[in-house]
């Protein structure tokens, strides 16, 4: 029972070693196309670009659907699947004709129906979206290729809105799945867009497939932007999401992989270093930083503390600290993105000369009694993490009693949405960002508005305020809607909505054998080639 | 085993002493300073914050070793007086063994990183997430003696002359747990001080604000290629530290008790 | 008739033990179930992304059904797990039996090529320390398995890619090959991680082997072995080892334990797409379904190896009975 015994088992697991891994094995043949290898910022957890706003799953929604119109490099919205548009002499009455070709993945012909559905659901869930949707009076679709919008009143963002690049951005889906309830996700991923999802190789977490659409019909123009002719010149795009970025930055020295989205600045030397590698910035607008502040509770519900803060506002210190290289971040006080149309210093007195002294007599003068300051650090994200540790020491440098709470990403977007005071799971200040092409002007931007309940976390209120934004959408001249978004900017910084702690331009990295890549806040793979 | 005892009195020397020893405030941030490769003015070198290293280095002594002898005192501690009892009253036992079982199931890290989601990073709830998975092997421990020696004739007489239990306890039974355990409690400062680390790299550990080797580490881990000084000097720290203890253990297991030594 | 008694025995014996594990399993569940409801962070305020509002948050939960009471969401849960279904992720919104089936590959094998070598490398190495007991060759084993014991998992990974991957450039950073695409690929990326992994079991494993090897070589029948005039080595091999390997079985069913925290860590540094990240992932954003499809799934393995492990024991050592 003993000796024999033993063999056997041996025998057994030895058997079930060899076995396993050719009965387990998910086969993948290599292929003789031609394929991108992608790092991406994120992992991909779902693919509804309307039901979530994170940046991966519109990345991942470009390239698989198309949008009505579209932003090119001057942030002027282009034409995309549409053909030609009117508008009436009283400018309520948009008509627009699409383009002839356009074809779901599943092969069926897009519709005027499929699009108005999509706009619904879009403008359920989107802020700019839900603005537009506000004073529309209702859709027609007269025949299968022109979509007809009726407005209550003139309207000074229609384009914009429907061509907005960043999310929530308005997709076309076909129409069943953009019935779907707008708070429950799309089953499956059908658009008209230049490549095709690979559902079957997709593995969350770790690697997304998309596969070229070969009936995919693109504009003449040259690409600009999201703009132009979207032209798919790889067979295969493949995302391998590499957490660690060591790791990341070796497998595209080592030519694993082929582009890396978002390398840390300070490894851009080792990436330099490299052969083969190339290091880029394609993104003219960068990110701007958001000292973001709840209005609702002590001591920030008294403006002139809340302006203290701002006077701490070094954006060198914070940029510094956040990138390290200066030649990935500047230092711009307008809170329009840098680079845009709108980009102003109006209102910047306030903000232009970061002084901790000054801060300090501020909040003397304010008659700050010592209330703790709670600020939600978020530590698995470099640069809020790094934000919150600059604010927090130069804040108790300026008098502030400081109480640093450091979180993932995931705990605090459920504590920056309680109402309630700090002390009973609420806060007082925390870090995010936006991308350029999110600020680019008063509407779109969530953060400058002050709608008190219904503003975005921080609540801050102010009636003249979004006076002044509603002006705006509803301006129809463009001297006018700069004048207006002057002003916007001046009362938001007189009111202290937020911080803006600098601009930053994350570059990419690529190995050199890959080119087409588009000069754009956010990145596409149509266009871009790899020569093995 | 005297190898062991230095090194771990040398690092909580230098834990205790941390403010004299030429550091400097180790949260301070000096953005201007940031990764500096170890040199004159910073020992250590910098972060990339612009914190110095050396201080860091130093002043991590306290966490780690903090974490690890409170989860080592802890589990053995609670593990006792669970192990005792099991052993002791039957009707628990069969309730607290299955109890035991399950979380000894559940794989410590998850339950630690799954324990601290549940009510955030802390220093005490770190400690307690740590501790948890330790306990259940101490309580065996505890119990596997308890249950031999109520077998031993010279408690059966005591039982017999009306000795209360507590006394027997007490007298009979603690004495022979007390040597495997202090062995155990060295086993486990030394895993759970690793295990710190690992929460940190993880991102579930320390709070950031309060430098430990593990974070410190987790914090340098893009930075590895180009300023390798940052994991280099805390992993140096923690590695020493931990195989103090784990010799010193050894050493302690050895004279204590040279029949456990064989079991091991 | 003794054989068919003995077989007898060692079925009521496994059923048992089988009997034996449901309870431990209840207790798993129930403590993995309570951990995660009873926990800050929803799911649905992440879900809901930046723009909602609290209402828009609520509706969410309800569709996720997180607002029943607790013991009806648990007999929810254990309900399906019964019947195999492990639940839907809440974020890719894909079944987690699925994620789990496509991350099984990398961290089993990983897992197989990590015991495999730690057997192969600790076994010899213990037993030339207990052979050589006393010598320098057997401190310097100690010594090694020590530090194996010490070193952070992660700071080992990252010195083994530094010098093999970057200076030497035999093997590849990261990533994992599946043996489907040819086996030297495999190889070639499942070495180095799984010699990061080993470490510990190394350590572990070298230092059990020579201690039942020098408790064993004390023993009677080696002696009475030696008087027969069997050679040294084969008076190891067939006894020492023999017996030596009911410590050794147990020790590598308790490093299961150890194997699957020091998996999740491997797999993040080498980027190895297997069920450590996953969980991991699943934790930070409290992805409930697969965090408790997981954590019970990995106790179910450990039960499961404890059991076979025990099963071996009297197998391998008919003096132990239960």
């Amino acid at each position: 029972m003993t000796r024999p015994s033993i063999r056997r088992v041996v025998r057994l697991l030895g058997a079930v070693a060899v076995a396993l891994p050719l009965t387990l094995a998910i086969g993948h043949k290599a292929m003789a196309q031609s394929v991108l290898r992608v790092i991406p910022h994120a992992d991909l957890k779902n693919i509804d670009p309307i039901w979530t706003t994170a940046y991966i799953t519109r990345n991942h929604a470009y390239l698989v659907m198309d949008t009505l119109f579209a932003m090119d490099a001057n942030l002027q919205p282009q034409p995309q699947m549409v053909d030609t548009w009117t508008v009436s002499d009283d400018k309520k009455t948009w008509t627009f004709v699409l383009r002839d070709g356009l074809k779901w993945h599943d092969g069926a012909p897009v519709t005027s129906q499929d699009c108005i559905a999509s706009l619904k659901r879009w403008g359920a869930r989107d802020g700019m979206g839900q603005q537009l949707m506000s004073v529309v009076d209702g859709f027609e679709a007269p025949d299968a290729k022109t979509i007809v919008m009726k407005l209550k009143e003139p309207y000074g963002l229609v384009l914009e809105s429907i061509g907005k690049i960043s999310s929530n951005v308005p997709f076309m889906m076909p129409k069943r799945l953009a019935d779907t309830d707008p708070f429950k996700q799309i089953p499956e991923v059908i658009g008209s867009g230049p490549f095709k999802f690979s559902a079957k190789d997709w593995v969350p977490g770790s690697k997304v497939v998309y596969v070229k659409n070969e009936d995919y019909v693109p504009r003449k123009e040259p690409p600009s932007a999201a703009a132009g002719g979207k032209i798919a010149k790889v067979d295969r795009v493949e995302w391998h999401y590499i957490p660690d970025p060591s790791t990341a930055m070796n497998a595209l020295i080592n030519g694993e992989v082929d582009y890396y989205e978002t390398p840390p600045p300070d490894l851009v030397p080792v990436l330099r270093a490299a052969p083969g590698v190339v290091v880029e910035i394609l993104d003219p607008l960068g990110s701007q930083g958001m000292l973001r502040m709840n209005h609702l509770h002590p001591p920030f519900d008294n403006q002139k503390i809340r302006q203290a803060v701002l006077k701490t506002i070094d954006q060198e210190e914070y940029m510094r600290a956040a990138i390290g290289n200066p030649e990935f971040y500047r230092t711009c006080l307008s809170y329009y993105a840098c680079g845009s149309p709108l980009e102003t210093l109006a209102g910047t007195e306030l903000t232009s000369d970061p002084s901790i002294e000054a801060a300090k007599k501020m909040l003397t003068e304010a008659g700050y009694d010592g209330t703790p300051v709670v600020i939600l650090q978020m530590t698995d994200i470099p640069i809020t993490n790094a934000a919150s540790l600059v604010t927090a020491q130069r804040l108790r440098n300026a008098g502030f009693k400081v109480e640093l709470q450091a979180m993932d990403w995931a705990t605090v977007t459920s504590r920056r949405a309680v109402k309630e005071p700090p002390a009973k799971g609420g806060w007082n200040i925390f870090h995010t960002w936006w991308i350029g092409g999110d600020i680019s002007n008063p509407v779109v931007h969530t953060g400058i508005g002050a709608g008190g309940d219904k503003a975005w976390f921080g609540w801050p209120k102010d009636d003249k305020l979004e006076q002044l934004r509603r002006d705006f959408a509803r301006a129809t001249d463009p001297a006018k809607q700069k004048e207006l978004a002057d002003a916007v900017q001046t009362r938001a910084i007189e009111i202290v909505t937020h911080g803006n702690f600098g601009t930053w331009f994350n570059p990419v990295a690529y190995r050199d054998n890959v080119s087409g890549l588009i000069k754009s806040p956010v990145q596409f793979f149509w266009n871009v080639e790899v020569k093995r | 085993m005297v190898l062991g005892a230095a090194l771990l009195v040398l690092m909580t020397a230098m834990a205790a002493f941390a403010p004299w020893l030429f550091t400097t405030d180790p949260i301070q941030l000096n953005p201007i300073e940031r990764l500096r490769p170890p040199g004159a003015e910073q020992w250590f070198g910098t972060d990339m914050f612009g914190r110095d290293i050396y201080s860091r280095t130093v002043y991590g002594a306290r966490i780690s070793l903090a974490v690890g002898l409170a989860a080592a005192v802890l589990s053995v501690a609670i593990g006792l007086a669970i192990g005792l009892l099991a052993g002791y009253v039957r009707l628990l036992d069969a309730i607290l063994m299955r109890v035991m079982d399950g979380l000894m199931a559940i794989p410590g890290i998850l339950l630690a990183i799954a324990l601290i989601s549940l009510s955030g990073a802390s220093l005490g709830t770190v400690i307690i997430a740590i501790t948890i998975p330790e306990i259940p092997r101490v309580v065996r421990l505890v119990r596997a003696i308890v249950l031999t020696i109520r077998e031993e004739p010279y408690v059966e007489a005591a039982i017999a002359a009306g000795t209360r239990l507590p006394l027997i306890l007490l007298r009979h039974v603690l004495p022979n747990t007390i040597a495997p355990l202090i062995v155990q409690a060295t086993y486990v400062c030394g895993s759970a001080m690793l295990t710190e680390a690992i929460l940190s790299f993880l991102g579930a550990g320390t709070p950031p604000e309060i430098p430990s080797w593990g974070n410190i580490m987790s914090e340098g881990r893009t930075y590895f290629q180009i300023s390798p000084w940052i994991i280099f000097f805390p992993g140096v720290a923690l590695a020493l530290t931990v195989l103090g203890v784990n010799v010193l253990g050894d050493g302690l297991r050895d004279t204590l008790d040279p029949r456990i030594a064989r079991k091991m | 008739m003794e054989q068919a008694d003995g077989r007898g025995a060692m079925l009521r014996f496994i059923a048992h033990r089988l009997l034996a594990t449901i309870p431990v399993v209840g207790v798993v569940a129930l403590f993995v179930f309570l951990l995660l409801h009873l926990s800050p962070g929803d799911p649905a305020t992440v879900i809901a992304g930046d723009y909602a509002s609290p209402a828009d948050v609520q509706r969410i939960r309800a569709t996720l059904g997180l607002d029943d009471p607790l013991p009806i969401q648990f007999g929810n849960w254990v309900g399906r797990l019964l019947q195999g279904d492990l639940g839907i992720s809440i974020f890719s919104n894909l079944p987690v039996s699925r994620l789990i089936g496509q991350r099984l590959e990398p961290t089993l094998l990983l897992a197989l090529v990590t015991i495999t070598l730690s057997v192969a490398v600790a076994v010899p190495l213990g037993v030339l320390a207990a052979w050589k007991s006393g010598t320098w060759i057997d401190r310097a084993v100690m010594i090694f398995a020590v530090v194996g014991f010490s070193v952070p998992v992660f700071v080992l990974g990252y010195i083994l890619i530094f010098v093999f991957s970057l200076e030497f450039k035999w093997l590849p950073v990261q990533g994992y090959r599946s043996p489907a695409d040819g086996l030297w690929p495999f190889l070639r990326h499942i070495i180095l991680p799984a010699i990061t992994l080993s470490a510990i079991y190394i350590a572990l494993i070298a230092r059990i082997t020579r201690a039942s090897v020098l408790e064993v070589l004390e023993e009677d029948y080696v002696r009475t072995a030696r008087a027969k005039g069997q050679s040294e080595g084969k008076v190891l091999m067939f006894h020492a080892l023999r017996n030596a390997a009911v410590p050794i079985v147990t020790v590598i069913g308790i490093g299961v334990a150890l194997l699957i925290g020091g998996v999740v860590v491997t797999e993040s540094v080498y980027n190895i797409p297997g069920l450590g990240r996953l969980v991991v992932d699943a934790i930070l954003k409290r992805d409930y379904p697969i965090i408790q499809g997981l954590i019970m799934m990995f106790s179910m393995v450990y039960i499961l190896v404890n059991l076979v492990i025990d099963i071996l024991y009297t197998m391998l050592d008919p003096r132990i009975r239960y």
